[in-house]
């Protein structure tokens, strides 16, 4: 039951061949067995998974009208506030935090009757890229238990492909979707900047952050996104407009006549052999279905890995002051006579690892008067460019593709002390934040050197969304039958597993 | 090759509010001429007359009418504080004495 898609999950609950109890019982049972090798969850919360399923059963017996995925049990990026279940972000200055509210994204799903199994592993506050920045231990890739999931998403990322859960809730500020989708062999979407709510939302860089959708097809992917996004009258920056039709994109799955770039800035030098021969192979398969392949140039590109990492470090260190061991969270060294601001210096140092405390610090200096201008200030016009390169790509194509990631998933603790060669695993993935425009990233198969998944991503316009899945069914539905069985058929049993 | 000495780190993770050990100072320090280095790049790219953009969307205000919404109770706000006293946040002292 659990090797299912969502859709055919949701397809039997609706016609009584199962139970919402019966199906999150399965999926409790498979992290019982699987997760203390992989590590995806920081939080299972059984009870609350098992009452929800519970009342979404009663609520269909009676005749309601349910949601196209209730029932489904899914797992939630820790990042996110969900009312009375604890909430850290990964951090350990927020051990033990329960919100005393729900996040718009989280009131999305309980009214739509998705079953919510727990809190999952993130790199503290979202800040990095393989979930070893967490402040309560890495997550383990399902493919590899020596290599890390990708990140910041990676224990949404890593719950998925071992089938912990048909379906999960990551956030994306330079990648944290599209990354671990790809080093897990999985499909996940960064929607349109403002299409889902911020509500709740954990904040590490306010202008780049989106929260966004995780499955195995991308069908399910579609499904959960069209229940996540819409307008918030509580998140300032949530666009007022319909929600892209990505459903009925992912269901006809498309290409015969649209035009797909090639960003040249995005491949080759840097990319391992493994992931440009799957990338080409895709690209191959996509000229095949009758789309038309055509190079674009982004040449502001090349400077986008430099703008992310002043623009979110600064954004950073403003939104973090919030941490001020005051109204919640940590609070050490408040001995008698004790400063506000020495209590304030000591929580923070005690509750921030060491990678966000280097970003606070990266901000702060990149904010700092008599260098703002260079560093602050020269990114945000590089951002200007990297939003006119995309204007002017999209009037040559219709979505924009590249490899998601450079390499296949490394091995956990090969980057940890060399925070530059870290970065540089976002390349591919910061310039959609920048524009805040919509990606996806899809499998292309195994590198041949290594066995390990291969990332496509595709891009699109901001509200567009829908040309990701058209594209991306499509692309899928060619890849499995040349395949002959999915990607994650290839991996490794799990030990434990029933 | 930039630097920033554990002076300037030090006087960095003031203003921030992070007490740091003296060997957290000595490694950010280290890292942070080559961390540096790589973000510079912004500045290679001839920038005169190009607009800065500090958010992908045109943001402006949005007021909403002035009526009262419910909103968290003192108990529910108070829910997560390290220390409380009398259905408020209890905080370190921020005047000194004599003040």
């Amino acid at each position: 039951m659990i090797h299912q898609s969502a859709a055919q999950m949701a397809d039997a609950l609706a016609k009584g061949e199962t139970t919402s109890v019966e199906l999150t019982q399965a999926h409790l049972d498979r992290i019982a067995a699987v997760d203390g090798q992989v590590k995806a969850f920081l939080h299972v919360d059984t009870e609350g998974a098992l009452a929800q399923a519970k009342d979404v059963d009663a609520r269909r017996k009676s005749g309601e009208k349910l949601s196209p995925i209730a029932g489904v049990p899914l797992a939630l990026k820790d990042v996110l506030a969900q009312k009375g279940v604890p909430t850290t972000a990964g951090s350990k200055i927020l051990q033990g935090w329960r919100p005393p509210y729900d996040s718009t994204v989280v009131s999305k799903l309980k009214s739509a009757g998705v079953v919510i199994m727990g809190k999952t592993n993130m790199d503290e506050f979202a800040m990095g890229s393989s979930t070893e920045n967490s402040g309560y231990g890495p997550t383990f890739n399902p493919w590899d238990l020596t290599r890390t999931p990708g990140g910041s998403s990676g224990g949404s990322a890593a719950a998925v492909s071992s089938f912990e859960a048909p379906l999960a809730i990551g956030s994306d500020t330079g990648g944290s979707i599209r990354q671990p989708a790809a080093l897990t062999g999985i499909v996940g979407v960064r929607p349109t900047y403002g299409a889902v709510s911020r509500y709740g939302l954990i904040a590490y860089s306010s202008s780049l952050d989106q929260a966004g959708p995780f499955g195995r097809t991308v069908l399910d992917t579609a499904l959960l996104h069209e229940v996540m996004a819409g307008h918030d009258v509580r998140d300032a920056t949530s666009i007022n407009a319909p929600v892209p039709a990505v459903v009925n994109a992912a269901k006809s799955g498309d290409v015969k006549g649209m035009k797909i770039g090639v960003i040249k800035q995005l491949q080759g030098e840097g990319y391992q052999k493994g992931v440009q021969t799957r990338f080409d192979d895709s690209l191959h398969v996509l000229a095949s279905l009758g789309a038309e392949i055509v190079e674009v140039d982004c040449p502001s590109f090349e400077y986008a890995l430099a703008a992310y990492y002043l623009i979110a470090p600064s954004e950073c260190s403003s939104n973090l002051a919030r941490f001020d061991a005051m109204r919640y969270g940590l609070r050490t060294g408040d001995v008698d006579g004790a400063s506000a601001e020495a209590v304030m210096s000591s929580t923070r140092d005690a509750g921030f690892g060491r990678e966000v405390k280097r970003r606070i610090i990266l901000g702060t200096y990149a904010l700092s008067s008599g260098y703002y201008d260079a560093y602050y200030g020269s990114a945000q016009k590089i951002r200007t460019l990297i939003i006119q390169d995309y204007a002017k790509a999209f009037t040559k194509a219709d979505v924009l593709v590249s490899p998601t990631a450079p390499t296949t998933a490394y091995k956990i603790g090969e980057k940890v002390d060399d925070p530059m060669a870290m970065y540089l695993g976002d390349v591919a993935t910061i310039p959609v934040n920048l524009a805040g425009i919509c990606g996806m990233s899809l499998p292309a198969g195994l590198a041949d050197e290594d066995n390990l998944p291969v990332g496509f991503q595709i891009m699109a316009p901001a509200m567009q969304d829908q040309r990701l899945y058209q594209a991306g069914a499509a692309l899928e539905a060619a890849l499995l039958s040349k395949w002959g069985a999915p990607i994650l058929s290839k991996a490794p049993e799990l030990k434990g597993a029933k | 090759m930039s630097s920033l000495s554990r002076d300037d780190v030090a006087k960095l993770a003031g203003l921030a509010r992070i007490e740091m050990t003296e060997a957290e100072l000595v490694e950010l320090s280290s890292q942070f001429g080559m961390i540096l280095d790589a973000v510079a790049r912004v500045q290679e790219m001839d920038l005169s007359g190009v607009k800065a953009t500090s958010h992908p969307q045109p943001l402006e205000n949005i007021a909403r009418p002035d009526v009262v919404l419910p909103s968290l109770s003192p108990e529910d706000a108070l829910s997560g504080a390290p220390a409380q006293e009398e259905s408020r946040f209890r905080v370190p002292q921020i005047l000194g004495e004599a003040e």
